[in-house]
């Protein structure tokens, strides 16, 4: 009981949308405000790292395009993030997921006996599953066995970046890749078309808005969406009436895993168009994609917006990196502050402070 | 009450204001050492507010409050307690993972940092043992019945040297044995010299316990006055406003084919110790059944494995001649099952969603609300409408979240979902506790409209007013087996007491015979 203090904190009746927007954005000035100090602490302007952020970002059509290309997986693994989240599964293993479905497309790419035609309809249907597959495991521990989803999805985490790195050292480094950690390039046939000169793989990107609007249509408007929403508010009244919390996790997890690993089907597709170092092949997408489904507030068409905002992240730190001559983690660091202040201004959206009047 | 006591507790235009509703409008009155004193009012009558603000845990915003004549700012629960004063409340603050004495210690200042219970223990089996509240210090709370919890909170507050009891709605979740034995126990503080601050809306117990009563209506005191120098009627006109009813009609009927059988039904409770032992009885459509009894002696465990939320360990239960034993909750209730839930907040709703949401809870799955997969959302708009409008629920539409429903209110949600499946038989645990008169008094005449219709009604409560006034057939539980079925009104109320204390029925036969002998 805070009663000493000039002001009372009282719990608000019905958040209102514009106040949860408001508050956002205050986080959001507030992540900003603390990256200014970093900056400065770094000898760099920090007005002046914000406009390099913001030139690197939306400059042109370059900047565009690239601050759309991080938006991509930020987008499908985001928009997986949402349904688990609203299911209140503490999905942290997008990362994981997405570094599966990376696997298993490369796999389809390299060594399957698909023909070419098929092979990139393969590589997102394999990579959907291996993707599912990883967040399955998760999923049934805790349905099940009530094991902590926290702690196994992070966990499962580490078993896919060493499972990968195993790979690319192991019995799929490539041959003409003088003895880099890298698996073969893709044949042309299992590379995604990008949009020009970008790196933009605008099939992925289809699929992600796509899946943002269905997952949103399922979530509200369907049998299953509502067992998931009921069970995740209250699973004793899910129970009650007759629904099964072990078949919906399941179902879940199985989109939210399958989204992060389309997420990474993307990537070695569009981008890199062969399997190497996790750490090189995602930049932490998986991570970043919990602070963007976060922002979203659980509303999958607004991982559109979200994704777009950390797209710029990405892409405007990648630019001060090299214009102010500052360390890329400083991404890092940006995204880490945005995630700290959204969760703690979290408590704003359902109490209020009010002053006290004087007696 | 002719001889003057000093004024130990005295509330003087005590206001209290919340968004869009004035809670206490202007209370004063005052209450005297050694008294038990009632504050009797319907729900939202300000009375859970006013002692909140007694306790600490709100602030008035105009008014004082004084204490043996002195004026007090009591900021927090913390001081309230200093000060003497300790609150058990309808709902129960306890820690559900931690055992009896570990809540006793929590926040004790005289608890020590390590092993706090060490000492507890002893002095709690003491003050158990003073005001025969039975209880075991290593249980875990979660293990306990409703009655039970209530104990431990009441041994908290004597615990910590509580003068001022304030109990709110205690009785709500006791039977008449358990209430009975509440009120010997408030006798006893009385004659110790503490002073009991008891919160009701049951006209019943203000007469039985209390020495003075204040009435509160819409925020304002209507009256303070002695219980001997008034009456049930006078009391209820004053709490109300108007008449309550409170015989109700019974529509008469044929009693029906069986629709619930229950055959050597035996099941295990939380603790993994059977809570039901080789339990037989029938309900036929069209007739009310009345479970009695005290708390925790079976109820919950058996509308559980009636609904398929618990597993029988041994018998049969046959609903409509199937064979439904251990079945899912969702094929019980694909038989035309309904079930009003003890714990309406958590099992009957889901708070955060909407009405629309709360009303097909259990027919999302089912035509005409969905084909399929999708959900037709303009027609369960349509059907939440009709609900709101059948039963009578407040609300300004059908997208509010359940949550900011009353307690009443939710219950009719609930009832009005439950019925417009057309049920063949309700399982209604508690379906009136905790609600005010005239909403308890809607939910019972609510019953006994679907009885009418030919529903069949199994009716677990431990309301003994409830389970006589409106029960066909009677069956008495006691530690999981029943003592005896008989026809309403076949006996007294004193005779339903020994049954519910453990008396069998031939053997309460036998006693009167050989009084007649």
């Amino acid at each position: 009981m805070i009663n000493k203090l000039p002001f009372e904190i009282k719990k608000r009746q019905n958040p209102s949308g514009l106040g949860v927007m408001t508050v956002s954005l205050f986080a959001l000035f507030g992540a900003f405000l603390v990256a200014s100090i970093v900056f400065w602490a770094y000898g760099a302007n920090p007005i002046n790292a914000f406009r390099a952020l913001f030139s690197g970002a939306f400059g042109g059509l370059y900047e565009i395009s690239e601050t759309v290309r991080r938006a991509t997986p930020l987008l499908l693994a985001g928009v997986g993030l949402v349904i688990a989240f609203k299911a209140k599964f503490w999905n942290i293993g997008a990362e994981g997921q997405l570094l599966l479905g990376a696997m298993a497309a490369s796999w389809v790419a390299l060594f399957s006996p698909i023909p070419d035609p098929l092979l990139i309809p393969a590589m997102f249907l394999f990579g959907f599953l291996a993707g599912a597959a990883w967040g399955l495991i998760p999923a049934f521990l805790k349905s099940k066995l009530g094991i902590n989803d926290v702690i196994t999805t992070l966990m499962m985490n580490y078993v896919a970046i060493n499972l990968i790195l195993f790979l690319v050292q192991g019995p799929w480094k490539g041959e003409k890749q003088w003895g880099f950690p890298y698996t073969d390039e893709f044949p042309s046939a299992a590379r995604l078309p990008t949009l020009g000169n970008t790196n933009v793989h605008w099939i992925t990107l289809v699929i992600g808005v796509l899946a943002a609007v269905l997952i949103y249509f399922l979530i509200n408007r369907t049998t299953p969406g509502f067992e998931i929403r009921v069970l995740g508010s209250s699973p004793a009244a899910g129970r009650f009436a007759g629904m099964s919390y072990v078949k919906s996790t399941l179902l879940v997890m199985f989109i939210s895993g399958g989204m992060a690993g389309m997420a990474g089907v993307g990537e070695v597709a569009g981008i890199h168009h062969k399997l190497m170092n996790p750490a090189e092949l995602s930049l932490g997408y998986g991570y970043t994609a919990i602070i963007v489904a976060w922002l979203a507030r659980k509303n999958p068409l607004s991982v559109i917006v979200t994704s777009l905002f950390f797209g710029a992240i990405f892409a405007g730190g990648n630019a001060i990196k090299v214009s102010l001559g500052l360390p890329f983690q400083i991404t890092d660091v940006f995204n880490g502050l945005i995630l700290f202040f959204l969760i703690g201004s979290e408590i704003l959206m359902s109490y209020k402070i009010e002053w006290r009047k004087n007696k | 009450m002719s001889n003057k006591k000093s004024p130990l507790i005295k509330f003087s235009s005590v206001v209290k204001r919340f968004p869009g509703v004035v809670a206490n409008d202007g209370v004063s009155f005052t209450v005297e050492k050694g008294t038990v004193h009632s504050l009797l009012g319907e729900n939202g009558a300000g009375k859970t507010t006013l002692m909140n603000i007694l306790y600490g845990l709100y602030q008035q915003d105009q008014g004082s409050i004084y204490l043996r004549g002195e004026e007090f700012e009591i900021d927090s629960p913390t001081r309230a307690i200093e000060l003497g004063i300790g609150m058990v409340h309808q709902h129960f603050k306890l820690v559900q993972n931690h055992t009896v004495a570990e809540n006793i210690a929590l926040g004790l200042p005289s608890a020590s940092a390590v092993r706090p219970t060490k000492d507890i223990k002893r002095k709690l089996l003491e003050l158990a043992g003073q005001y025969g509240l039975k209880v075991d210090p290593e249980a875990k709370i979660w293990q306990l019945s409703a009655g039970e919890k209530q104990r431990v909170e009441i041994l908290r507050a004597l615990y910590r040297g509580a003068e001022i009891l304030i109990l709110d709605e205690p009785t709500s979740v006791l039977t008449p044995g358990e209430t009975e034995r509440l009120f010997t126990v408030l006798e006893d503080m009385k004659s110790e010299g503490r002073t009991i601050i008891f919160i009701t809306h049951k006209l019943d117990e203000v007469m039985e316990v209390s020495d003075v009563v204040t009435v509160l209506r819409e925020g304002k005191v209507v009256e303070t006055v002695d219980t001997s120098s008034t009456d049930k009627s006078e009391l209820s006109r004053k709490m109300v406003g108007r008449e309550v009813l409170f015989d109700l009609e019974k529509p008469s009927r044929e009693r029906g084919p069986i629709i619930l059988e229950v055959q050597g039904l035996s099941a295990l409770n939380d603790k993994r110790v059977e809570a039901i032992k080789d339990l037989s009885l029938s309900v036929h459509e069209g007739e009310i059944l009345g479970i009695a009894g005290v708390a925790g002696n079976g109820q919950r465990e058996l509308a559980e494995v009636l609904t398929g939320l618990r597993k029988a360990t041994s018998g049969k239960v046959l609903i409509d001649g199937e064979d439904m034993t251990n079945s899912t909750p969702k094929k019980v209730s694909d038989r035309n099952v309904a079930h009003i839930p003890e714990d309406r907040i958590h099992q009957g709703i889901v708070g955060d969603l909407t009405l629309k949401d709360n009303a097909i809870l259990k027919a999302y799955r089912k035509k005409p609300f969905s084909k399929g997969l999708l959900i037709n959302y303009s027609l369960v708009d349509e059907h939440t409408r009709e609900i709101i409008k059948d039963f009578d629920i407040k609300v300004p539409d059908p997208d509010t979240p359940a949550n900011l429903l009353s307690g009443g209110n939710i219950q009719r949600l609930i009832l009005g979902r439950e019925v417009s499946s057309n049920p063949k038989l309700i399982i209604a645990s508690h379906p009136t506790y905790g609600l005010d008169v005239a909403a308890a008094e809607q939910i019972r005449q609510l019953l006994l409209e679907q009885k009418g219709r030919g529903v069949g009604i199994l009716l677990i409560s431990e309301n003994l007013t409830e389970v006589t006034s409106i029960s066909d057939r009677i069956a008495v539980l006691f530690e999981g087996e029943i003592m005896g079925t008989v026809e309403s009104g076949e006996l007294e109320r004193e005779e339903l007491g020994m049954l519910m204390a453990g008396t069998p029925l031939e053997e309460l036969a036998q006693r009167e015979e050989s009084v007649k002998g």
